[in-house]
């Protein structure tokens, strides 16, 4: 079963009124970890992004650092998550979220053909910059994988209008400054960040970093098209939580962004 | 050595590969040095300071006995007695005028063997801004004294705890602590290395001791230039600052990495820390680990602009491992009265072994000292069985 594209899903769903939410968890941070996945989709994430370990992830903080060493020591691979993935029938679009010296040491072309085959919908490459985009892109958009852009509340608006026109499937709002991670309350950025978005892109605007508690998500859902929660899932999967688990965490989530 | 073209690319290498919200960041630290390197003042007030303060010019001292036991002419570029006890304080002193310039007040900074951790605590207790100094959990244990001599000097040393704890994680925890604090923070990067504007930023603030080398060889040497300079090469920032100085010549530049470490040779292209350069890594991409005898060469990069000398042939760089590093040290130590730092005596241990195959005999070498040995002697007392 072929997941549909991301852009066109999100956009669907956001315009018959949902509110989207994005679950976050690292690849091979757990054996289970497609359990997991599969878990998260069926209690109703409207894609699910998936971590493909790093050994520097500069972008995250202590727990999803903590969760790509244990993906890493476990062996964890991108040929061994996309193999994975290409079984997994989540039913709802995968992006994955790595950061491109993965990219770049498999080859542009290979990587994004090794995405396509196990039905990856979109990519975040975090440390890959609108400036050094198109070569990725050549490869990666004929081929229908969608590469989702990061828009900060430092994004100066010149910088924003480019970054609106060349995101795909969704705009990755970052909801503060800083690094991925739990935190206690949301931040003055969020609703200036999700204006910027909207002032330069039609597509689905959600806000991650640092979104981590049911309240937060309806917060972050009350401005923005949708929430995308990480470090908060991750915790909980390296505390070893399982599907059930997952699965519990998310219809709070979504109990809450719908009300 | 020119500047980078408008995406901060030195040919193939370089870049500004950041994540969006360090974007800015970038810009702002690019647009204020661009502002400040234009301006007579501030490049008054930064030579003030590095003369009055920092000890400049640093002499140009030659070694007769070793260079007769060699048959060379071999000079040393005497950074190991600029003031911290190497050249990073030429880059720390133009990185803390420029903080404060911008109007910030906190500077943040990452170091491997303490030196470049020294050096910014010592130039934000000059000027009156906080520090805080990342530093690998692992090199904290092997540099405990220069963790001592930053907290002395007023700064936060925060050991980190990420990866394999060494150089390479605590430019990663910097780099996340910049985004997260970067109204009042500036990142005071330790070296030719990271996104744009840092490596050509490094670069010119170290040029000083390549321009003062080349002056100073002028007054010294029949036809001005030594036929071979030499630096060794971490990040880069001693080896680029002195090549700065050389590169419209015809001497040889030789840059000689630890072989544990040796990024030009065992590396492949990749893009880590901000920028794209050669770096050691395995089949998918994960970074390995650097290993050698010298903390401040434990990196498994290199700055950008070196992979670009390198790939157009400007450059050479070669390789030392840790046992002709010890040698060269206490052969440098017992011939001339000058114990250098782990890091210089790799380009020494080079130079020795290419006298009589790519140095001729009778050739001139000018090798950058950029460090001196005081905070390696309890780790070489160690390595050298408690003394000889």
């Amino acid at each position: 079963m072929r997941a549909p594209a991301l852009g066109a899903h999100l956009r669907e769903r956001r315009d018959a009124g949902a509110k989207l939410l994005v679950p976050y968890l690292m690849a091979g941070q757990c054996t289970d970890w497609v359990e997991v996945a599969q878990a998260l989709a069926a209690a109703g994430a409207d894609a699910i992004e998936v971590g493909l370990p790093f050994s520097d992830p500069i972008m995250d903080g202590p727990i999803i650092q903590r969760a790509a060493e244990v993906a890493l020591q476990a062996g964890t691979t991108p040929a061994s998550v996309l193999a994975q993935l290409r079984h997994a029938e989540l039913g709802v679009p995968v992006v994955v979220m790595t950061y491109y010296n993965l990219v770049l040491r498999a080859g542009l072309d290979r990587m994004a053909g090794r995405l396509a085959e196990a039905g990856v919908a979109g990519v975040i490459l975090a440390d890959l910059p609108l400036e050094e985009l198109d070569p990725w892109a050549e490869v990666a958009t004929p081929i229908g994988i969608e590469t989702v852009l990061l828009l900060a509340p430092s994004t100066s608006p010149t910088r924003a209008a480019r970054i609106g026109q060349r995101t795909q499937g969704f705009c990755y709002a970052v909801g503060r400054m800083g690094v991925t991670g739990e935190r206690q309350d949301l931040g003055p950025a969020v609703s200036e960040v999700t204006q910027l978005a909207r002032s330069v892109t039609t597509a689905p605007v959600l806000v991650g970093v640092g979104v981590s508690t049911p309240a937060q998500a309806a917060e972050v859902a009350s401005v923005a098209d949708g929430a995308i929660v990480g470090s908060a899932l991750v915790r909980r999967l390296l505390e070893g939580a399982g599907p059930e688990v997952a699965a519990a965490f998310l219809t709070e989530l979504r109990c809450a962004v719908d009300r | 050595m020119g500047a980078p073209d408008d995406r901060g690319r030195f040919g193939a290498f370089g870049g500004r590969f950041v994540p969006e919200p360090l974007m800015e960041a970038c810009l702002e630290l690019e647009a204020a040095f661009t502002d400040a390197w234009a301006d007579p003042a501030f490049r008054r007030e930064l030579d003030e300071v590095l003369r009055d303060f920092g000890g400049r010019p640093t002499p140009v001292t030659e070694c007769h006995r070793l260079g007769a036991e060699l048959g060379i002419r071999l000079l040393l570029k005497r950074e190991d007695l600029a003031h911290t006890g190497s050249h990073k304080i030429n880059n720390v002193v133009g990185q803390a005028l420029l903080t404060k310039r911008m109007g910030k007040t906190k500077m943040i900074a990452e170091t491997g063997a303490g030196q470049h951790g020294v050096a910014s605590a010592t130039a934000a207790a000059l000027l009156g801004l906080e520090c805080t100094v990342y530093m690998g959990e692992l090199d904290t244990e092997r540099q405990a004294l220069n963790v001592f001599r930053m907290e002395l000097l007023g700064a936060t040393v925060h050991p980190v705890t990420s990866g394999s704890r060494t150089l390479k994680d605590a430019v990663n925890e910097a780099m996340r602590t910049w985004v997260a604090e970067v109204e009042d923070t500036h990142y005071c990067l330790g070296s030719v290395m990271g996104p744009h504007p840092f490596p050509y930023m490094v670069r010119e603030f170290q040029r000083v001791l390549g321009d003062e080398a080349r002056a100073q060889c002028e007054a010294l040497l029949e036809g001005g230039v030594p036929d071979v300079v030499v630096a060794c090469v971490g990040g880069g920032s001693n080896a680029a600052g002195l090549f700065a100085g050389f590169a419209d010549t015809d001497a040889a530049l030789v840059g000689v990495e630890a072989s544990g470490g040796a990024a030009i040779t065992n590396g492949v292209p990749g893009v880590l820390h901000g920028m794209a350069s050669q770096l050691l890594q395995d089949d998918v991409g994960q970074i390995l680990e650097a290993h050698s005898i010298s903390a401040g060469l434990d990196y498994p990069g290199i700055g950008p602009e070196h992979a670009h000398l390198a790939a157009i042939g400007r450059a050479r760089y070669e390789t030392a491992s840790d046992a002709e590093v010890l040698d060269a040290l206490v052969a440098l130590s017992r011939t001339e009265g000058i114990i250098p730092a782990l890091e210089p005596a790799h380009a020494l241990a080079w130079v020795r072994r290419a006298v009589g195959e790519s140095i001729p005999r009778g050739a001139t070498v000018l090798l950058n000292l950029s460090g001196r040995g005081d905070k390696d002697v309890a780790q070489v007392r160690d390595l050298l069985g408690g003394g000889q």
